[in-house]
């Protein structure tokens, strides 16, 4: 427990600050009550009418099921990637670790505008040979994808297994069990936790992505936030509005049962 | 058996898949992206000549490297401010905290910068409001500009600045600044010559953080800057699909490799990596 405090003045700013961090979350929630077929203050009635939109809307419920179905298949898909490799880490600590995490680790660190036209430049070759599988494909974005979330579920299993005692690996080793047997009933049962927050973060990070998207893609596979991208450059559609505050409500749900489910690990 | 081979060969077979993924699906057509810079549309050295000498490209270099300056200094500060909150508050005010650093954190750049235009627009909130109480006859300009740019690149980052700062103050020993108190010293002065002082590392690697994220942001800038407030990743996606002219976007992309890069060769000389989680 820290002896020294925060004073008055701190408080202040503090507080300013956090209004700023909160003010653009709770702008959405009038805008999306609005009446009005544009973006507007709602002036004395409100209205679901945009709500409404986006279940109606074929467009919104095509691009939320594409959005799934990438992110469940490049969550699952770069999860046992980083699952597999961060294993191969832990359990035999090759020479040059450091370098191979450090290459792994390259498309969290590169801006995500140069991955951008490098995953461009990968599927308009491949368009070349596979007409399902290169540029503006479903299965094109999420290779993207996983190329895009597979450093942070390395780091995350990473951190899971340094956190791992080593002895019982050992111990199971010493009673001869082979390398399929140590992993699969003594290492992954340990790490659960941080594999599904590891496949949990990929699904999100994938279901959220968009600077990369938009070079891949044009007008087969529209994800949500392309489909999001388009309406906020074009004309602002305040189903926009309607679809951020329920993202916002899963996002705060989702942050609270995490934060009841971590509390008795005492973690942060 | 577990002979020494097998053990080097369960490791390589294990480490294969992701590795190889990456080399096939990034470190390849990266190599491809270099070879346009090169070859497209005449093979030499021409758009590299093209980013020295063309006053649009040099404008908009010279506009991103302001606009991620300001919105470091920015971040910085304001990160710092609620970041002595969560480490050092009251259990009360820490949950607070958290909860105004996380939320925003957790959601999407779309949805972040929408809420900014919500706010800022002619018809949105602020001036809205600042009209209903008749400070303002007309709106302010307050977004498709850099100064929107600013407010919705400083919100997003904020929550970035905010870790590498925390892991400073947590270990900071509170003795210390208890001594200080004890020898008479006041708050102020005690925060301005051993707090600060004593985070230095956590500043220098949350404003090299924020710096190296806001060269490359694009969404951000292209939603709230509204086509006037280019910055270099708004560029390279106006060379690929509008002019097109992939040699120059590929060699833009080239040099802001090249340039983050040394910037984290000094970011690893400063801190190490466990500092930043």
């Amino acid at each position: 427990m820290p002896t020294y405090r925060p004073g008055p003045v701190s408080l202040v700013i503090a507080a300013l600050v956090a209004l700023f961090l909160l003010m653009p979350l709770l702008a959405v929630i009038p805008v999306s009550l609005t009446p009005s077929r544009m973006l507007a203050m709602p002036s004395g009635e409100l209205s679901l009418r945009h709500y409404r939109a986006l279940i109606e809307d074929p467009r919104w419920i095509d691009s939320i099921l594409l959005s799934i179905r990438i992110g469940v298949v490049s969550s699952a898909f770069s999860s046992v990637l980083a699952l597999c490799f961060s294993l191969g880490v832990w359990m035999f600590q090759p020479r040059f670790t450091a370098a191979l995490v450090g290459f792994v680790l390259l498309p969290m660190v590169v801006p995500p505008v140069v991955s951008a036209i490098t995953l461009y430049f990968l599927l308009t070759s491949m368009s070349g040979f596979s007409s399902f599988f290169g540029y503006d494909t479903w299965l094109g974005v999420a290779m993207a994808h996983s190329v895009m979330t597979v450093p942070f579920a390395t780091v995350l299993i990473l951190v899971s297994l340094s956190q791992l005692d080593r002895r019982i690996d050992l111990a199971a080793r010493g009673l001869g069990a082979s390398v399929w047997e140590r992993a699969t009933r003594i290492i992954i049962p340990n790490i659960k936790f941080g594999i599904v927050t590891a496949a949990l973060l990929s699904f999100v990070l994938s279901w959220e992505e968009i600077g990369v998207t938009l070079f891949i893609t044009s007008v087969n596979a529209i994800t949500l936030p392309r489909l999001m991208w388009m309406g906020l450059r074009d004309n602002i559609d305040p189903a926009i509005a309607a679809l951020s505050v329920i993202l916002i409500i899963i996002t705060v749900l989702v942050l609270a049962v995490r934060s009841v489910m971590a509390k008795p690990r005492g973690g942060r | 058996m577990r002979g020494v081979l097998s053990d080097r060969m369960g490791a390589a077979l294990l480490m294969a898949p992701l590795l190889l993924f990456l080399v096939l699906a990034y470190a390849w057509p990266f190599l491809g992206v270099v070879k346009w810079s090169f070859t497209l549309p005449t093979p030499g050295l021409g758009q590299y000549e093209a980013l020295l000498t063309d006053d649009l490209v040099q404008s908009v270099f010279i506009r991103t490297l302001r606009i991620a300056a300001i919105v470091t200094v920015v971040s910085v500060a304001a990160a710092y401010a609620i970041t002595v909150v969560w480490v050092r508050g009251s259990p009360a005010q820490r949950l607070i905290a958290e909860f105004c650093i996380l939320v925003p954190f957790w959601i999407s750049v779309l949805t972040r910068a929408f809420g900014w235009v919500a706010l800022l627009s002619n018809r949105g909130l602020i001036n809205t409001w600042l009209q209903s109480i008749g400070f303002i006859s007309e709106p302010l300009a307050l977004v498709r500009n850099e100064f929107g740019v600013i407010v919705g690149m400083t919100h997003f980052l904020i929550p970035f600045a905010v870790f590498p700062l925390a892991s400073a103050m947590r270990s900071l020993d509170d003795r210390v600044l208890l001594a200080a108190r004890g020898l008479g010293s006041s708050r102020m002065r005690t925060f301005w010559t051993v707090f600060v002082p004593m985070t230095r590392s956590g500043i220098i690697g949350s404003a090299l953080i924020v710096f190296v994220f806001s060269l490359g942001f694009f969404v951000t800038p292209a939603i709230l800057g509204g086509g006037r407030s280019v910055m270099i990743a708004e560029l390279i996606y106006l060379r690929i699909f509008q002019s097109p002219d992939w040699g120059l976007g590929a060699a833009i992309s080239v040099v802001l490799v090249l340039f983050v890069g040394a910037l984290m060769a000094l970011l690893f000389r400063y801190v190490r990596p466990r500092q930043l989680i």
